[in-house]
């Protein structure tokens, strides 16, 4: 089967939302090598997701419902992916470069001495086969024009947000076929022992709209509890829970940070955004109290409306944003919460 | 977090420990493309890459605690040196770099089949650390090929070491995935990515600084290695300045207030709510 593979991801039995981005570039892959487009769906619940792959525009679905992949693993994920791969010699295959998707593709790459592209965030298929993409470099400082090769399999991660899922047609069916596990149990090192999922957060790569603190968190009027240690810390932390989160919740967006945040311990790591923390790239990202260092604008400059919240009117963040506001943050992040209150009727 | 023993008196417990490193433009530095088309960071310092500054940390904690050695391998030309002598000022045990000019337009299977090839050449190492990537090439792909390249399984995203049982040859690690914390356990040997929340990096010390200035840092080359490298199937065409961005920020005065409602004005028009 000449085709172009795409591996959708999912969690707990679901599909990930990004990975119907990778089947829409799938989806312009495959048309222009003439080729089908064919999903791989692994896990729990897989022939569910295998019939929405459908819905978002896969021609045929590759499925393994096996207990050794229920959470994934990377040696069973990447030990299927590469024996499908030499067995069906596809031309390409893409994934939205998530934590697991990255390491799959890198992995299956390697197994059987394909090339991988990664964080690619525009391709083009040439006319002698190969796919030309553009990529970030140098923490996202400058852009790299690179290219596979089409004597051998095209492996290509994606930037998540950076491709369009097809609209999903009710109607549409795949050809689904079941494939059988490369890995037995015994032959797998690792064995997952717990996990501990954090709700209630919306995940930052993946969000439409991030609102991000930085150092001035620290100015919050409120006064600290008499006796707490570090006034400053406490501070700011209530910030971020009752300021900015609030603002997040009402636009349905994620709470990120700067470096000088996390690092004074204002809020956790999983929070920061930058060349030390994510790269993401919603359609807003406001930035309050954030003076806006280089490696901060590594994570967020392709952001598609920036706005900038800072007390401080020579502030860098304010030759990238779109929108500016000059003042303090403590003051006009709870008029914009009450203002989108109002306009957007919640 | 120190490593946890089990399973074998302490004076025993020991454990090699490869960690990698490159030399990167230092994080502030302004990174652009000259007009030769090759990339220029001025004047600004090479740096360790940031990401390593938590794997070299985690390795040298590692091998302190279990009485064993930490060596930190650079694969790259001279200048990879100013890394690994960085490495060795933190406390290090020992370093080796492998060149080769068949690396010279390596990509990241061959730099992983290189890698590869040095913890093979080591012979008795128990645990490789790495950062979670390198910004220079903007990718962490050759991580996760080095493990497929060793065998080994792969631990990436780790958060902390939680044990390290002799006995069973086994690592127990927490991850920090999207959806949250992952507690897994591998057998050794094995390879980990570390998170920047892992530890807090060392300055190198004084007395450090000195002794690795003097440090004789080998040089193995592909053949040293017995590596042949795969074929490449990805190319650099060219690199690119970013676009310069379009248009001047608007700035929104008044009270708070009317700031507010100016803006989500123009959100409303832009269509992102």
């Amino acid at each position: 089967m000449s085709a172009v593979f795409v591996w959708i991801e999912t969690f707990k039995g679901s599909a990930s939302p990004t990975s119907w981005e990778a089947l829409g570039a799938g989806r312009l892959v495959a048309d222009k090598m003439g080729v089908p487009l064919a999903a791989l769906v692994f896990g729990e619940n897989a022939n569910a997701v295998a019939a929405e792959a459908g819905q978002y525009g896969a021609d045929k679905v590759l499925v393994c419902d096996d207990a050794t992949l229920h959470g994934f693993r990377l040696e069973p994920y990447a030990a299927l992916l590469a024996k499908l791969v030499m067995e069906h010699q596809p031309k390409a295959v893409l994934a939205v470069g998530t934590t697991r998707g990255r390491e799959l593709l890198a992995a299956a790459a390697a197994d059987t001495d394909s090339g991988l592209l990664t964080e690619v965030t525009s391709l083009e298929v040439q006319d002698d086969g190969s796919i030309r993409v553009v990529r970030p470099v140098y923490a996202g400082k400058i852009l790299s024009e690179a290219a596979g090769s089409p004597d051998g399999v095209q492996f290509l991660a994606l930037r998540g947000r950076a491709f369009k899922a097809n609209v999903p047609k009710p109607d549409a069916k795949a050809e689904v076929t079941a494939v059988q596990p490369a890995l037995a149990e015994d032959q797998i090192a690792t064995k997952i022992e717990g996990f501990e999922e954090e709700t209630g957060t919306v995940n930052l790569t993946d969000a439409a709209i991030i609102v991000s603190g930085g150092r001035a968190m620290a100015n919050n009027p409120k006064e600290a509890p008499a006796g707490t240690a570090n006034p400053e810390v406490w501070k700011a932390q209530d910030g971020f829970e009752n300021v900015l989160k609030p603002l997040a919740d009402v636009l349905g967006g994620a709470v990120g940070a700067s470096r000088a945040a996390v690092d004074a311990g204002y809020i956790p790591y999983a929070h920061q955004v930058g060349q030390t923390g994510k790269t993401v790239s919603p359609d807003l990202y406001i930035a309050c109290g954030i003076s806006g260092a280089i490696q901060h604008q590594a994570g967020m400059r392709t952001s598609k409306v920036i706005v900038a919240i800072n007390k401080d009117a020579e502030a860098p963040i304010f030759k990238l944003a779109h929108y500016g506001l000059v003042g303090d943050l403590y003051k006009i992040v709870p008029a914009l919460t009450a203002e989108l209150k109002k306009r957007l009727g919640k | 977090m120190p490593l946890v023993c089990i399973g074998l008196e302490k004076e025993v417990c020991t454990l090699h420990v490869v960690v990698f490193t490159r030399s990167t433009p230092d994080t502030a530095a302004r990174v652009e493309v000259g007009k030769d088309g090759s990339v220029t960071w001025g004047d600004a310092a090479m740096v360790v890459n940031p990401w390593d500054e938590y794997a070299l940390e985690e390795s040298i904690l590692q091998a302190k605690n279990a009485g064993g050695k930490a060596t930190v391998i650079a694969i790259g030309p001279e200048q990879h040196n100013d890394a690994l002598k960085h490495s060795l000022a933190m406390g290090v045990d020992e370093a080796a770099r492998v060149w080769d000019a068949a690396l010279e337009d390596a990509d990241s299977l061959a730099y992983a089949a290189a890698a590869a090839g040095a913890v093979k050449k080591l012979g008795d190492v128990d645990l490789v650390i790495l950062g979670k990537e390198s910004i220079d090439v903007g990718t962490d792909q050759h991580n996760y090929q080095i493990a497929r390249k060793l065998g080994w399984p792969m631990l990436s995203y780790v958060s902390k070491i939680v044990a390290v049982d002799y006995s069973a040859r086994t690592i127990k690690v927490e991850r920090l995935l999207e959806q949250g914390r992952q507690i897994v356990t591998s057998r050794l040997p094995a390879v980990i990515s570390v998170m920047k929340d892992i530890n807090e990096p060392r300055y190198p010390s004084f007395i450090g600084i000195r002794k690795a200035s003097k440090a004789v840092i080998p040089e193995w080359s592909l053949a040293d290695l017995g590596v042949s490298l795969p074929p490449t199937r990805t190319r650099t065409l060219k690199l690119m300045n970013l676009p310069a961005r379009e248009g001047q920020v608007e700035m929104l005065d008044g009270t708070p207030e009317e700031q507010a409602a100016k803006l989500v004005e123009r959100l409303l028009e832009e269509k992102v709510l």
